[in-house]
């Protein structure tokens, strides 16, 4: 007893200072700069070429805008309604197979080169990103409603959420079944090079702007309009929201529509890159959640910055490793951030 | 009545008998329920196997093997979810760990033109009881890595965690194939007392006993599988209940229900947290063990979120958390309507045709469908499930609900 008020009367102990300091924004930033670091020496260890890394970064960035679609939209749902939403990723696959299933009633146009799809897709995007928005609002309605009212926990939520994720999944195997697909089978996608031996798809490009397009948009709507900024609020604290009068069951109902419909634009996107499947979500949530964490829980621009740091260590780090593990580094991120600073980059000290 | 029949019922008594002897009145003698509920279980056990024709008796068999290594899943996962509130969605990589390093554990390594594609890290060849121990063991220690850093934060953050590690496990076994033969399967998995439907029989049982079991062909494998498979159950069941009323039990439930007041009477809430976190990995472990035993080839696919994690989640909940024999009803009930909708979607094959031509052959999803219906049904609507948490104060105690 004695010792620990002398202690205290010293200030904190040099472990929990140490503590401390390892769990400043600072210290994070350095790791995750130290992480990037060390992938890139590792590769130049094992002969990669630097233009390869940099494709590779180039190809991370772009990952990495449309991990941040989906992103934006659980980290807005976690903070905004405290449910941690273990359908998102389903909901992009079902925004993925809402465009397939598209393209097979719209006549197919001529690619519009340089890229691979042609402009039906644009037009099912446009589509898709409402119908998504919808199918989580309903979600909401027909399930997460009730339960808030009941003043269900984070984890009965959470639970609802994975029976969500379920459901979606069933209802997608039920229309396509489980086999690859392709949004334009056969049609080939050749890399072209940018600049200085940097080799992409024009495609991803193409996903790239798009992706920053949308990120923009959100950012008018979070600072420009009135519901952006009741959402931010309600996010930030949502009983201080409530009492200074913000109309909750309308920042609730924006904030699955919009949640919803960013993950529909990215399953599409996603899909244009690689490929659909039915389990193509559910995989894509454990980068979702590194990001949101990593960017503070209810930050959307710090789901940005999740969702950038995670896809560039993803796709960086398939120079010297199994493409297949990229998730997984995803997990080491998510864990290091866990143990060093919880609340993540932009959170407050001593939260989480 | 074949000789046969005689060892099968005797195998399928086991559980019989421990049922039997549970639902007698607690006021007879300890002795006089055993005795009575093994005379009423082999009766029964003798009644199935005599009246149902072999095709069914086997059906039956399998389910209740697949359904017994699902009740042990449940068991564990209800000391992490039920007891202690522990929100783990990765149950498929404790079941994963633990089956592969149960097959690593008791297989051989492969010689000779085996060798050439099939390939593993280890192969030890030990029994069959060492696997398990080895499977429990390397399950609690990755519970133990991944609840480490995640189960002093906020709750949510485990159930992310989890989905990572199950993930993790899933793409190492699918693509090191040095490991566990990569994404082809890890064959040969031995069977244990596979002596009983042998030829030259058990050397080490006395010749009597050895005798009783010589009727038994190496398809009648089954019976003696779930022998050990229910014996499994069972002892599970007995060690949790007697752990959840101990005042460790109670330590669980006070974290559950409220942590802030577990702490202020001097309770390690994380430590707690853990411990129930690591149990209940241990006992998926021993579950992973026994279904690779059962399967004697695995694969990555085995453990994919469907069937190892949602599956398991669904039982406990339509059986009721916090009950140790809601965990093992349910499991049973679920797998009953699992398989039973089998039958459902084969009737409704010619209406599902008439829909569209795709459609029959992604009938078996329909199940998934209703099994997600029915879990935000539950959620909904009868969040204690079909019995509801046990309440009970202590084992000593005739105090008011708890």
């Amino acid at each position: 007893m004695a010792k620990a008020l002398a202690r205290r009367a010293h200030g904190p102990r040099p472990s929990a200072r140490l503590r401390r300091a390892l769990g400043s924004r600072t210290a994070l930033v350095v790791l995750l700069v130290a992480l990037l670091f060390g992938l890139w020496l590792l590769a130049g260890a094992q002969g990669v070429t630097g233009q390869r890394l940099l494709s590779l970064a180039v190809r991370g960035v772009m990952l990495g805008g449309v991990l941040a679609l989906g992103a934006i939209g659980l980290t807005l749902i976690f903070g905004v309604l405290r449910i941690p939403n273990f359908a998102h990723g389903d909901l992009m696959t079902w925004g993925a197979y809402l465009a397939l299933f598209g393209l097979t009633l719209l006549p197919a146009g001529p690619p519009l080169a340089p890229f691979s799809f042609g402009a039906e897709l644009l037009v099912l995007l446009v589509l898709v990103v409402p119908l998504v928005g919808f199918t989580g609002y309903l979600l909401d309605r027909l399930v997460f409603r009730r339960l808030r009212a009941r003043r269900a926990p984070s984890v009965i939520l959470a639970m609802a959420a994975l029976g969500g994720a379920f459901l979606l999944r069933s209802v997608i195997y039920l229309g396509w079944g489980a086999d690859f697909r392709n949004y334009y089978t056969g049609r080939p996608r050749p890399a072209v090079e940018l600049f200085a031996g940097i080799r992409v798809r024009p495609d991803q490009l193409f996903i790239l702007g798009l992706a920053l397009l949308f990120i923009f948009l959100v950012y008018l709507l979070l600072e420009r309009t009135k519901m952006g900024k009741a959402m931010r609020a309600t996010a930030d604290n949502a009983d201080l929201a409530r009492i200074t009068g913000i109309d909750t069951e309308g920042v609730i109902r924006w904030t699955w529509l919009i949640g919803g419909g960013l993950a529909g634009a990215g399953g599409v996107m996603y899909a244009l890159d690689t490929q659909l499947r039915p389990e193509m979500g559910w995989w894509l949530m454990l980068p979702l959640f590194a990001s949101v964490i990593l960017g503070t829980i209810g930050n959307a621009y710090g789901a940005l910055v999740g969702a950038l740091v995670i896809g560039l260590v993803w796709q960086m780090s398939t120079a010297f490793l199994n493409p297949a593990y990229g998730p997984g580094v995803a997990f080491v991120v998510l864990i290091l951030v866990l143990l060093f600073r919880p609340q993540g980059i932009f959170g407050k000290p001593g939260g989480a | 009545m074949g000789d046969a029949t005689l060892a099968k019922s005797l195998l399928l008594a086991l559980p019989l008998w421990f049922l039997a002897a549970r639902t007698l009145p607690a006021r007879l003698p300890w002795l006089a329920r055993a005795l009575l509920g093994a005379a009423a279980g082999w009766a029964v056990a003798l009644v199935v196997t005599l009246v149902l024709p072999p095709g069914q008796m086997a059906y039956l068999v399998s389910f209740a093997i697949v359904g017994s290594i699902y009740a042990v899943l449940a068991l564990g996962l209800n000391v992490q979810w039920g007891y202690t509130g522990l929100f783990n969605i990765g149950i498929a990589a404790f079941f994963a760990i633990g089956a592969f390093t149960s097959a690593l554990v008791t297989t051989r390594m492969p010689t000779g033109a085996a060798a050439a594609f099939s390939q593993q890290a280890f192969g030890l060849g030990a029994p069959f009881l060492a696997g398990v121990l080895a499977a429990g063991v390397a399950a609690g220690v990755l519970a133990l890595l991944v609840g480490g850093p995640t189960l002093r934060l906020r709750e949510d953050y485990l159930a992310i965690a989890t989905i990572g590690i199950a993930e993790l496990v899933r793409l190492v076994f699918q693509n090191e194939r040095w490991l566990a033969n990569g994404p082809q399967p890890l064959r040969g998995i031995p069977q244990p007392l596979a002596c009983l439907v042998r030829d030259p029989g058990c050397s080490w049982l006395p010749a009597p006993v050895a005798a009783l079991f010589d009727p038994l062909a190496p398809r009648d494998y089954p019976y003696v599988y779930l022998a050990i498979a229910t014996l499994f159950v069972i002892v599970v069941y007995l060690v949790l209940e007697r752990a959840i009323r101990s005042p460790w039990g109670r330590v669980l439930r006070a974290v559950r229900e409220d942590e802030a007041a577990a702490a202020m009477v001097g309770k390690d809430v994380a430590r707690v947290r853990l411990q129930a976190f690591v149990v209940g990995a241990v006992i998926m472990g021993f579950g992973g063990a026994l279904y690779a035993h059962y399967m004697i080839a695995i694969d990555y696919t085995h453990f994919d979120a469907l069937y190892a994690t949602f599956l398991v989640w669904v039982m406990l909940m339509l059986g009721g958390s916090g009950n140790n024999r809601g965990a093992i009803l349910g499991a049973f009930a679920l797998w009953g309507v699992w398989t039973g909708a089998a039958f459902l979607v084969d009737l409704a094959r010619p209406l599902l045709a008439a829909i569209s031509s795709d459609l029959p052959a992604r009938g078996p999803y329909l199940r998934l469908l209703f099994i997600a219906l029915l879990m935000l049904f539950i959620l909904l609507y009868r969040p204690k499930g079909l019995i509801g948490e046990e309440r009970f104060v202590s084992r000593d105690s005739q105090g008011r609900d708890g």
